[in-house]
């Protein structure tokens, strides 16, 4: 990226500044560091590292993942090595690299939520993503984030727990996805990131057995993007604070598309599997798409979609 | 070492047995750095479906022509792509990627079963000048065109099928304890269906001969990020199959 790229593409999401608006979404990016031999880590505009909980946790059983029609299905099932690792080995490394660090964070209960929010209350993370949209685990994760009351008091726990910048991620498996929005909005969000990934199941024909060993997934990828424009469009116009979209963001037309929809951020998530420059490629297609609709800045985009 | 992602033209992709191809890629960069054990990650199509990479062993590499090969069987819609692919084409690919096997011993002993057989010929080559045997499985004669690709980088290879059709009738385990009495091997390298490697782990400790095994899961990222190829090690820690592995010993990975 040449000097002046962040006059056009830098922009600051609920106090983190960020060199473009292009992040990494959580769960598709380890920690940042895994991708340190193939993508500058100082050209993104924030990397959202893997789940995090309070203890390590090992994940699913069988199979993880399945190839879909234009997307996958996972069923990682937040294995993570836990916070205190995290705290103790890999933010360190983390801070040779000049990019934000947000750290999404999901637990089984309020308190651990609040209680995650404290331990990472700490200079060299920029801010936390609540997730409370995970299909993936019995516990926690969704049942957090499809009940209104219960993502509000999430919300409000772990604002109490921080001074950082409180990002709440939201689920796509809802029936009205801008009451939740506002729910966690009233209840104190800085921002709002969507959408996570949507509850799906795939079939082997031929064993009549689940493909996942975990027999449902989360679905993610260019399959998922029109669910995931039309929610960033709806949540956008209903709250105040910046929404980061994402789903199945793989291309700048792709990520224009969230912007114009009214996000004022996105993240790049299954495309890192297949290209993992994809967050440098999505920043540097919409700085040239800025110059050539004769624009100034990357903001100018933000809702413009005409009605 | 530096891990790349190329466009790596395509010097031939052609048929060698049944529903299996060779596909050889022109990737100097990637060739320069391969070592047995290693995989490619491969773009089979620019398309949204199939829309994740595949991951590939590596057969050979051959560092003065600049060309990497791997050998796949056309089982699915990502290897249907692949096999459609001539030598007008190019592919993205990544690589070298994993952890290859590591060089141990002086009278190595390899055991694979059906693709696993890909990466074992990539590392008996570099065992080279070391007495090296296989003991090499299948389902039916048809299958077992791997001889003729060990033929001169092996001193024997011990051949089983499941229909008796060449070699010992059986599979790789029933011939194994025999193999192992013949000759005094002081490492085993195994590559194929994860109950073969584990038989032959077991076998190897009541032998008390050092065994590697390569594993195969599915992956989408292939670098650590994603976690959907993790394993469960011995120690209580996961392990990452692409970045851990592919290659363990057997006591990393199984009891």
């Amino acid at each position: 990226m040449s000097i002046g790229d962040s006059d056009m593409l830098g922009v600051t999401i609920a106090g983190i500044k960020m060199k473009t608006p292009v992040m990494t979404a959580s769960g598709t990016f380890g920690f940042g560091l895994e991708y340190k031999d193939f993508v500058n880590l100082n050209k993104i505009g924030a990397v959202v590292v893997k789940g995090t909980t309070l203890l390590p946790r090992s994940g699913n059983q069988g199979r993880r993942i399945a190839e879909t029609p234009a997307g996958m299905l996972n069923s990682i099932g937040l294995e993570n090595p836990g916070v205190d690792e995290f705290l103790s080995t890999i933010l360190p490394r983390l801070k040779d690299y000049d990019v934000p660090v947000i750290v999404n964070i999901s637990g089984n209960t309020v308190e651990e939520y609040g209680e995650l929010a404290a331990r990472l209350n700490v200079a060299d993370v920029a801010g936390v993503e609540l997730n409370i949209s995970c299909p993936n685990v019995k516990e926690g994760g969704i049942a957090f984030g499809t009940n209104c009351n219960s993502a509000s008091a999430v919300v409000k726990q772990v604002k109490s727990n921080t001074d950082l910048p409180v990002i709440v991620k939201l689920s796509p498996n809802v029936t009205d996805i801008v009451a939740m929005a506002q729910s966690v909005e009233d209840a104190g969000a800085d921002a709002i990131s969507l959408i996570n990934t949507l509850l799906g199941m795939s079939i082997d024909i031929y064993k009549w057995r689940p493909v996942l060993g975990n027999v449902v997934g989360g679905l993610s990828g260019p399959a998922v993007k029109p669910i995931a424009v039309r929610m960033v469009w709806q949540v956008a116009r209903a709250v105040k604070v910046p929404v980061i979209g994402m789903g199945g963001i793989v291309t700048a037309e792709d990520a224009i598309e969230f912007m114009l929809a009214g996000a004022s951020a996105v993240a790049v998530g299954t495309a890192n599997f297949i290209n993992p420059c994809a967050a440098h490629s999505v920043a540097d297609g919409m700085k040239d798409y800025i110059k050539q609709r004769g624009l100034s800045h990357v903001n100018e985009l933000i809702g413009k979609v005409n009605l | 070492m530096p891990k790349m992602v190329v466009e790596a033209r395509i010097v031939r992709n052609t048929e060698i047995g049944v529903n299996v191809k060779e596909l050889v890629l022109y990737a100097p960069e990637i060739a320069a750095q391969a070592v047995p054990g290693q995989f490619l990650h491969v773009r089979v199509a620019d398309s949204y479906y199939p829309l994740l990479r595949r991951p590939l062993s590596i057969s050979s590499a051959d560092r003065i022509a600049g060309t990497v090969s791997t050998i796949y069987r056309v089982v699915g819609q990502g290897t249907a792509c692949l096999a459609a692919l001539s030598s007008k084409d190019s592919v993205d690919c990544m690589g070298p990627l994993g952890n290859g096997f590591v060089i141990h011993g002086q009278r190595p002993l390899l055991v694979g079963g059906g693709m696993g057989l890909a990466p074992l010929l990539f590392l008996a080559g570099a065992l080279c000048p070391r007495p090296t045997e296989i003991l090499m499985g299948g389902r039916t004669k048809e299958e077992m065109f791997w001889a003729d690709m060990f033929h001169n980088k092996c001193d024997a290879i011990h051949i089983t099928t499941d229909d008796g059709t060449l070699g010992s009738c059986g599979v790789t385990l029933d011939l194994l304890p025999e193999v192992l009495k013949s000759g005094a091997f002081d490492v085993i390298y195994t590559c194929g269906p994860r109950i073969m490697m584990e038989g032959v782990a077991k076998v190897a400790k009541t032998y008390n001969i050092p065994c590697q095994v390569s594993l195969e899961e599915y992956m989408a990222c292939g670098i650590g990020g994603c976690l959907s190829c993790t394993c469960a090690g011995q120690d209580g820690l996961r392990k990452k199959v692409c970045t851990d592995g592919p290659v363990f010993w057997a006591q990393e990975v199984m009891s």
